[in-house]
């Protein structure tokens, strides 16, 4: 396949570039050109704000790694060095600090969005999972993270996860050795961290955004509808239902962006502990091996799946459960066997399950960031209960369910 | 470009060939990587095992050694010591030691390899105070009904003379045994399993 430069026929300067490089070839196929369904509302923010966030995480965490030191003895006081002593480094601190959950919130609700209309389906499904795999690797980044100020929750918290990893048969205690560098988490352990956070993970986590939205330009935004706008195209080969990424989608998120900015900066300004949900109280304590917290407590977007880990009495029985409540989402696509894709158009049966869905979900996160008691267990475990019930039974649910006829077009078209 | 003449077997096998010896190279390189990861020389020697000569224990008392930066007590128990064990049963949180603080060759009515020795270490399982060892019976603060044991002074956990939680105390756990075996009658190597279980 032959490649032909400058396909635009540009001149002049940017005629020059295009010879030799596909510049406006890439803005015009990728923004001005690309062309996103009209019927977008308000859930489509999250995907321009989750990389927003990743910006701003980068973008922090550069200037943070200019004054951070990673080593057990003094990683803890480099934290507070830079809270007091680096000029403005309290408020680089707290925007990454407080981006961390941003990520998280902005990610569920993007995933929930994905949910809601249908967004897996085919032929959407690498661009899905490619989506889980990023939720995957912000999961590993956002742990290594939690590390590096080396608090009593870094160390315990460490402690804890890494110790999951010995519930394996037979491999078990040698991998937790070998993942730690060390017979308890130390002074390799939180190096590796450190390495993992600021290179590899962010490497990863960047490759894989870029393949997400390689995927995602390959076969169009999905809407609120559920209907693909490229089956309906006027006589310029153009869509419909569709309008140019630029400029108005590019305006409408910059105005998301704005309010998005209004309410982070608030939190990351004047509350940017989150009331101890987004930094936790006992890590503004260095880590002592030989003084365990009163409660080890994940974060909170951890919450979930650190309530279905306890919810199981056994310890490998609860790590495969946490295992999979994340494994099963990749395969969510083939789980949804309904002929349409948005909820608009699904019936009662598939309504109600996603809506309870949604709040077990939630429940389970605030259940997860709480001590254990009896009656948070026995709610744990129904939850965890309904969550694979959601998934596993969802082939037979969704097949079940009436649904309405979806219109050719979309809504106010 | 022509494919006259192209001996598409051989060219197949080559291919194959040069993958499989590719996979084999690239995993010989992952090798120096993957065990860069594994606890370095210097590790190893801070964590290495730690032998404790208990021939001069005389019955009754403990000694305590340090095993990877955590006290480690080796109490030598008397007959009457161990005969409290089945005493305190029903006042335990996990009598039969069901949660893993212990090697299977511990998880036994004494937590022992030989009942008269209790190898333990002495890190209480709720906020990681040091336990006092108070083997003496029915002392004035700990009440008519104390059997000996060890007792936490920071809240008040209490353990037998097992190292196992009693109820209604806030330390959740036993406490742990480390892994160590026997070199000699005399000689405990604290930090490695007995050969045969290895």
């Amino acid at each position: 396949m032959a490649i032909t430069p400058n396909p635009h026929n540009t001149t002049g300067f940017l005629g020059w570039i295009d010879d030799r490089f596909p510049l406006t070839k890439i803005w015009k196929d990728h923004v001005a050109e690309y062309y996103a369904p009209k019927n977008f509302n308000f859930w489509y923010y999250f995907g321009s704000l989750a990389m927003l966030v990743l910006v701003n995480q980068i973008l922090t965490g550069i200037f943070l790694t200019m004054h951070y030191t990673p080593s057990a003895e003094d990683a803890f006081a480099s934290v507070e060095y830079i809270m007091r002593d680096v000029p403005w480094g309290d408020t680089i601190r707290y925007l990454h600090s407080t981006g961390a959950s941003a990520f998280f919130i902005v990610v569920y609700l993007h995933m929930f969005r994905a949910l809601l209309y249908g967004s897996y389906r085919k032929p959407r499904e690498l661009l899905w999972i490619f989506g889980c795999l990023i939720y995957l690797v912000l999961m590993a980044e956002a742990f290594a993270g939690y590390v590096l100020p080396w608090g009593q929750m870094s160390y315990w918290g460490a402690q804890v996860i890494i110790s999951l990893f010995g519930a394996i048969p037979v491999i078990g205690p040698d991998l937790v050795i070998w993942i730690q560098g060390d017979y308890i988490p130390s002074d390799a352990t939180l190096n590796r961290m450190f390495s993992l956070h600021v290179i590899a993970l962010p490497f990863v986590l960047v490759g894989l955004v870029i393949a997400h939205l390689m995927a995602l330009h390959e076969v169009g935004s999905n809407n609120p509808d559920g209907i693909e706008i490229k089956k309906n195209k006027d006589a310029s080969g153009k869509p419909v239902d569709g309008i140019p990424f630029h400029p108005y989608y590019t305006v409408k998120d910059i105005m998301g962006a704005t309010a998005f900015m209004i309410v982070f900066l608030g939190v990351a300004f004047f509350a940017p502990e989150g009331g101890g949900n987004f930094l936790e109280a006992p890590n503004f304590e260095p880590a002592d091996p030989l003084q365990t917290p009163e409660h080890i407590v994940p974060v909170w977007y951890f919450g979930a799946f650190y309530a279905m880990l306890r919810a199981v009495p056994d310890k490998l029985g609860g790590v495969l459960v946490m295992g999979s409540a994340v494994a099963i989402l990749f395969v969510l696509p083939w789980l949804d066997r309904s002929p349409v894709k948005s909820i608009r158009y699904k019936g009662i049966i598939v309504k109600t399950a996603v809506m309870i869905f949604a709040a077990v979900f939630l429940m389970l996160t605030y259940l997860g960031t709480k001590p254990a008691s009896d009656i948070a267990t026995l709610l744990a475990r129904i939850g965890t209960i309904y969550y694979f019930a959601f998934f596993l039974l969802m082939p037979w649910y969704s097949k079940l369910d009436r649904t309405k006829p979806v219109p050719d077009r979309v809504t106010d078209h | 470009m022509s494919n006259e003449g192209v001996n598409t077997k051989r060219r197949r096998f080559l291919t194959l060939a040069t993958g499989v010896v590719g996979a084999g190279g690239a995993a010989a390189a992952a090798v120096p990587f993957l065990a860069s990861m594994a606890p370095s020389e210097r590790a190893k020697a801070l964590g290495a095992p730690v032998s404790v000569n208990v021939e001069n224990l005389k019955p009754g008392q403990m000694l305590t050694t340090s095993w990877r930066g955590k006290p480690v007590w080796v109490v030598s128990r008397t007959p009457e010591m161990l005969d409290t064990l089945n005493k305190v049963s029903d006042e335990l949180r996990d009598p039969k030691s069901e949660q893993p603080q212990q090697p299977a060759y511990a998880q036994n009515e004494t937590r022992a390899i030989k009942p008269e020795k209790l190898v333990i270490i002495g890190v209480c399982t709720h906020l990681g105070c040091a336990p006092k060892y108070r083997p003496e019976k029915a002392p004035a603060d700990l009440g008519s009904d104390w059997l000996g044991g060890f007792f936490c002074p920071c809240h008040g956990s209490k353990f037998d003379l097992a190292g196992r939680v009693y109820q209604g105390v806030p330390a959740p756990l036993n406490l742990p045994v480390p892994p160590h075996r026997y070199v000699s009658d005399n000689e405990i190597l604290v930090g490695e399993d007995p050969k045969e279980s290895a």
